[in-house]
């Protein structure tokens, strides 16, 4: 019911205003490193928007701002988590713990192994967090794995010993099996070859389709123009500019 | 949607503990929710034991409160309750995982006799359905079953632990504490120990407090964390953020400090 | 039953039976206690005695604070009133006492005993005192003393189950056969002293009071008349008394505990009453087993025969 609401096509799903991060740097006499400062956009269900700039321009901070990773220094971000917006920022562990668990989903650039658990496994996880039944799960994640190509061989194996383009598929299978309103990509297509990043770029289509809201960072250009409806230039952003 | 308005497992307000004049830990309060794993991290020294032995009554604080909830719902402040009270709920409701499982098993009965401690503690007075549930622990935590006659002293380290865990889980208890789990054991048998434990909380929806020193082990098996530094709090919050974006200088530093792989 | 009445009045039974007055006492105190809380084990102040420990000092105290000028004392050891044992200490009692002594189980009033319980029933009246060399039940398993005393107050028995399940897990029985723990009134769990398990039974709702003195350890302990008296077991393994597949060789008496006799280097042996009172009854009654020397026996030499444990 509360997808519902959250996924027609308009609705806004994320809005940051006035956004900062700067780093405190305590073991360097206390230097302050500013990265973002006052990132204000709205993304809506349904829709795809990248942000752009070069390297250095805080893209990933507010990216990991977004997922809750990193601890924002000003301003708020509303999130829609089923019927009410909520403050990620303001927002206690425990919330944003439920955040990620119903509403927001995370793939990130590289894969963080855990030792010992099946490639399958790990992408079945987050469906089975959610309270369905591993068998129901795993015949998911296997789907999944066989659309982005991964040899089955591989799905009975921990990905540790994976080459990067392997994890990389894994971890998005994982970002991509829930039906979270809210996703965000953190270059997800890096070590891909251009059979797979086909099948990433289908996948967003779909996840769009869906009125799921994805944010973005694809340094790649063609996965870029293939998905982006809008880009949002965090140049803009900059604390030079502010400064 | 999950609900967030369930009140905690366990509460700590305020809590302190003095050794004379020295401070073991100072005015520490938090919460804990059933199935959510809170890490105590510091160095040593730091309080992580004094405040891990607090909260599990093995130690009387100083100052403060610890209030359960128990299982019919009510919440109970746990230094007043009666020694019988408390060491009823420290073989039930809850488990505690001791460093070097010597302190946590009984090293000269058997395997199956550990794991079936607690059962015939709360009353159990049937053999075969003893052995039954041990054997049925016994392989959750991976130990073969025809190893259930064999006293731990013949066991290996690794063994000797997840022995000690299927002993703590026997009776179903919602809380866990765990004191430095992994330590003093070989890397690979850390990783599948760790493993295991992940598996054990999720399945079976635990609450645990585990204390390490080790911020990968934290890292892996908590859903939050709380830093700690001669006796205080220094730093708490959702485990990713505090071990990506730390903000005390404390935590920095000891981030900072991990050797990469 | 009673020792010394009004102080000074009787100087025969002032400091009667080797302690003094004071020690008497406080004993008495302490059995008092004992018999008001049924298996719970009560401290008290064990004396040297002119015997060794592990002969019997709590025992010897117990009776010598009990014990009056019109009392009839039975001591038996392994079942037996001929053995070591029970020899010096019904010799010490007749010295320092000048109390009746028997063997006959119904004649005493009071019994004091190692490891059996006579197999004639006993009567209200009577006192059956028992020598424990550890009264701790729990301490095999929990060492610490601090703990094991915790876990009494506590009625944490769970530790009782683990030694009988440790029992089955390694011999596929409770291979416990003697100092068997019973629950004494759905409360103490108690260490019977080293009587066979065969005893249990008989001291579920005894008519006769029964104390347990520990004099290395310093402990007294009862159980009063009418009590209940469980043998712990498990519902799948219950507790069993041990059977005889034949008769006593020598009176043929069944459902008794016996002793093997070795009669011989080549294998030769034979299963006698324990008891040897029992024994002699039932053959002055006529009675006869597969062994029985004819008519001109005069009691069957025991002593050498310690119970198949």
């Amino acid at each position: 019911m509360s997808d519902l609401v959250s996924r027609e096509a308009g609705t806004v799903a994320v809005r940051a205003s006035a956004l900062s991060k700067s780093f405190r740097m305590h073991l360097q006499g206390g230097l302050e490193l500013p990265v973002v400062e006052g990132a204000s956009f709205e993304v809506h269900a349904g829709e795809c928007v990248v942000l752009g700039g070069p390297s250095g321009a805080g893209k990933s901070s507010i990216l990991k701002m977004l997922y809750g990773n990193y601890a924002a220094t000003g301003g708020e971000i509303l999130i829609r988590h089923g019927e009410a917006m909520v403050d990620l920022v303001a927002a206690s562990p425990r919330l944003v713990l439920a955040i990620r668990r119903e509403t927001l989903g995370y793939v990130s650039q590289f894969l963080r192994t855990v030792p010992r658990v099946a490639a399958i496994d790990v992408v079945a996880e987050p469906l089975v967090a959610r309270g369905i039944d591993a068998a129901t799960a795993r015949e998911r994640a296997a789907r999944t794995l066989e659309r982005l190509n991964l040899p089955q061989r591989l799905w009975q194996l921990p990905p540790a010993t994976f080459s990067g383009g392997e994890q990389q598929r894994v971890n998005i299978a994982r970002g991509f099996i829930t039906d979270h309103p809210v996703l965000l990509l953190d270059e997800p297509t890096a070590s891909l070859d251009a059979a797979n990043r086909r099948v990433v770029i289908e996948m967003i289509a779909q996840k769009k389709a869906q009125g799921v809201a994805q944010i973005g960072i694809f340094h790649d250009e063609e996965v870029r123009e293939a998905v982006a409806d809008r880009i949002i230039d965090v140049r803009g952003f900059g604390p030079a500019r502010a400064a | 949607m999950t609900m967030l308005d369930e009140t905690p497992l366990l509460s700590v307000a305020g809590l302190s503990r003095y050794y004379g004049e020295r401070v073991g830990c100072r005015d520490v309060s938090f919460e804990v929710y059933p199935g959510e794993v809170l890490a105590i991290v510091g160095e040593s020294g730091s309080g992580k034991t004094t405040l891990l032995n607090c909260i599990s009554t093995r130690l009387e604080p100083s100052a403060g409160s610890v209030s359960y909830r128990m299982r019919d719902g009510e919440s109970r402040d746990l230094y007043r309750m009666s020694e019988a009270e408390r060491r009823l709920l420290m073989r039930t409701d809850w488990g505690f995982v001791h460093q070097n499982p010597a302190d946590g098993l009984r090293m000269t009965v058997s395997a199956g006799a550990n794991v079936g401690e607690r059962l015939m503690a709360v009353g159990e007075r049937h053999y075969g359905r003893i052995r039954d549930t041990a054997t049925h622990w016994l392989s959750r935590v991976e130990i073969a079953a025809d190893r259930i006659d064999d006293q731990p002293r013949a066991f290996s380290g690794g063994m000797r632990q997840r022995l000690q865990i299927a002993r703590n889980l026997v009776t179903g208890p919602r809380l866990v504490f765990m004191d430095e789990p992994t330590g003093g054991l070989d890397v690979s048998v850390q990783a599948r120990l760790l493993d295991l434990l992940r598996g054990l909380v999720n399945d079976l929806g635990l609450a645990a407090i585990v204390v390490t020193h080790d911020l990968a082990v934290a890292r892996l098996l908590s859903h939050r964390m709380i830093v700690m530094k001669d006796g205080r709090v220094v730093e708490e919050g959702l485990t990713d953020r505090v071990l990506d974006d730390p903000q005390a200088p404390y935590t920095q530093l000891l981030v900072s400090s991990i050797l990469q792989v | 039953m009673s020792a010394a009445t009004a102080l000074g009045e009787d100087l025969a039974t002032y400091n009667f039976a080797y302690l003094d007055e004071q020690t008497k006492r406080m004993i008495r105190r302490a059995i008092l206690k004992a018999i008001a809380i049924p298996g719970y084990q009560v401290p008290f102040a064990s004396r040297e005695m002119p015997m060794p420990y592990g002969w019997g000092t709590g025992g010897v105290q117990v009776t010598a604070s009990i014990l009056g000028p019109q009392d009839v004392l039975k001591v038996i050891d392994q079942g037996a009133d001929d053995t070591t044992n029970a020899v010096s200490i019904r010799a010490f009692f007749q010295k320092v006492a000048s109390v009746a002594v028997t063997t006959k189980t119904r004649e005493a009033t009071i019994i004091q005993t190692r490891h059996r319980i006579p197999e004639e029933k006993l009567q209200a009246g009577q006192v059956l005192v028992y020598q424990v060399p550890i009264p701790e039940p729990l301490r095999f398993l929990e060492p610490r003393e601090t703990e094991t005393r915790k876990m009494h107050a506590l009625e944490e028995y769970g530790l009782m189950h683990v030694k009988l399940y440790e029992d089955i897990a390694r011999h596929g029985h409770i291979a416990t056969t003697y100092a068997y723990p019973v629950l004494v009134s759905g409360r103490y769990v108690m260490d019977p002293s080293p009587t066979p398990k065969f005893d249990n039974p008989k001291m579920d709702m005894s008519e006769a009071l029964q104390l347990f003195g520990a004099g290395r350890e310093k402990r007294i302990y009862a159980i009063p008349p009418h009590t209940r008296v469980v043998s712990l077991d498990f519902e799948d393994h219950p507790f069993e008394i041990q059977t005889f597949d034949e008769p006593c060789a020598l009176c043929g008496a069944e459902g008794v505990y016996l002793d093997e006799v070795i009669l011989d280097d080549r294998g030769g042996r034979m299963f006698v009453c324990s008891d040897t009172d029992h024994c002699e009854d039932r053959r002055a009654a006529g009675h006869r087993g597969s062994m029985s020397p004819d008519e001109a026996y005069a009691g069957h030499g025991k002593g050498e025969g310690e119970a198949a444990r």
